[in-house]
């Protein structure tokens, strides 16, 4: 019987769902916590007991990220592949990713100082959005309207000045209706769509109150999607595209361990088990 | 089992597994669970969320 292993760190829904799904296709399943994992230079893929397969699914981005060296350091295979979670997981990684790919994506400036950030905006102008590249759930993404917010906001970075405070990563302010689309991709397939609507504010993160609702996925969404998934090396993936007014849609996003708990209570498709048998699917190639 | 923190009665489900967060009705205080064979549950104090959570 194949055996796949679910790493987690906090056991949400999502990893509840996916537990189910696997033992309904049979499957032996380890819960694995990787807050309590030890491993070291001498282990063994054998040591681990986590089957042929491993589904990645830890909150904390740099424990998951980590635990995946080292599992793959012994030959586990993982979903998704470290280079796929270190691109994802940092915004500037994954931006540029998706440019180098010719995804259409929001213009970005990347400085290295507030010196720099601040001399940036003197060419470009207001509005902008700043975005700290490690972090999710819309935290730390702000408006840039004028210089007092921008002061403030630097200023701030300068206190707390923790290494990624030092990135400066500021994206000009998309023109476009108040939702954005979260597009879920598995194996560069996307299997459920869902627009995700403002409650008020210019942000549209589900963890911030957003209201989902089910998006039919066009053609044109398909092929943004499968070409933003490709673009950072496949997977089980969220795909964040915004509906840009001039130019129409363009990808900002990219999430590694993405979550789906709302969307498949409305999706057609059943996510978990999709998730499942990609997994599944990936350990008979 | 009751609240380490305030003593309120804490609600969990027969079906909750080790690595789940249980949060205190009265207080709001998040627990994870640590341990559970039947019904011998153990708690500790659950993680806060960090800079790099998320998706």
């Amino acid at each position: 019987m194949p055996k796949i292993c679910i790493v987690f760190d906090r056991l949400r829904t999502e990893e509840k769902m996916l537990q189910k799904e696997a033992s309904k296709l049979g499957l032996d399943t380890k819960m694995l916590d990787a807050k309590t994992t030890q491993i070291s230079t001498d282990s063994k893929r054998e040591d681990m007991e986590v089957g042929q397969i491993v589904l990645e699914r830890c909150i904390s981005y740099f424990r998951g990220l980590h635990l995946t060296a080292c599992l793959e350091f012994m030959d586990i295979p993982v979903l998704n592949r470290f280079e796929v979670a270190s691109l994802c997981g940092n915004k500037l990684f994954m931006t540029l990713a998706l440019k180098k790919h010719g995804i259409p994506t929001p213009k970005t400036y990347f400085t290295f100082s507030k010196q720099g950030a601040a001399q940036n905006i003197d060419k470009v102008g207001y509005p902008l959005v700043i975005k700290p590249v490690i972090g999710s759930w819309g935290r730390g993404v702000m408006q840039l309207k004028d210089d007092d917010t921008a002061d403030a906001i630097f200023e701030i970075r300068d206190i707390t000045d923790s290494p990624h405070d030092r990135i400066y990563y500021l994206q000009e302010l998309v023109d476009r209706p108040p939702r954005d689309i979260r597009v879920i991709t598995v194996g560069d397939e996307p299997i459920a769509a869902m627009y995700r609507k403002s409650t008020g504010g210019f942000k549209t993160n589900l963890a911030l109150g957003a209201d989902p609702e089910l998006c039919s996925i066009t053609k044109e969404i398909e092929d943004l999607a499968s070409k933003a998934s490709r673009a950072v090396g496949g997977g089980i993936l969220g795909v964040d595209i915004m509906e840009d007014n001039s130019r129409g849609l363009v990808v900002h996003e990219v999430n590694n361990t993405v979550e789906f708990k709302g969307l498949a209570r409305v999706a057609k498709r059943n996510i978990p088990r999709e998730i499942v048998e990609f997994a599944l699917a990936h350990i008979r190639k | 089992m009751n609240c380490p923190e305030c003593d309120a009665a804490l609600n969990i489900p027969d079906d909750a597994s080790v690595g789940e967060i249980i949060s205190c009705p009265d207080c709001g205080a998040d627990y994870e669970i640590s341990v559970k064979n039947g019904s011998n549950v153990e708690l500790k104090q659950a993680e806060t969320v960090g800079e790099d959570w998320g998706e």
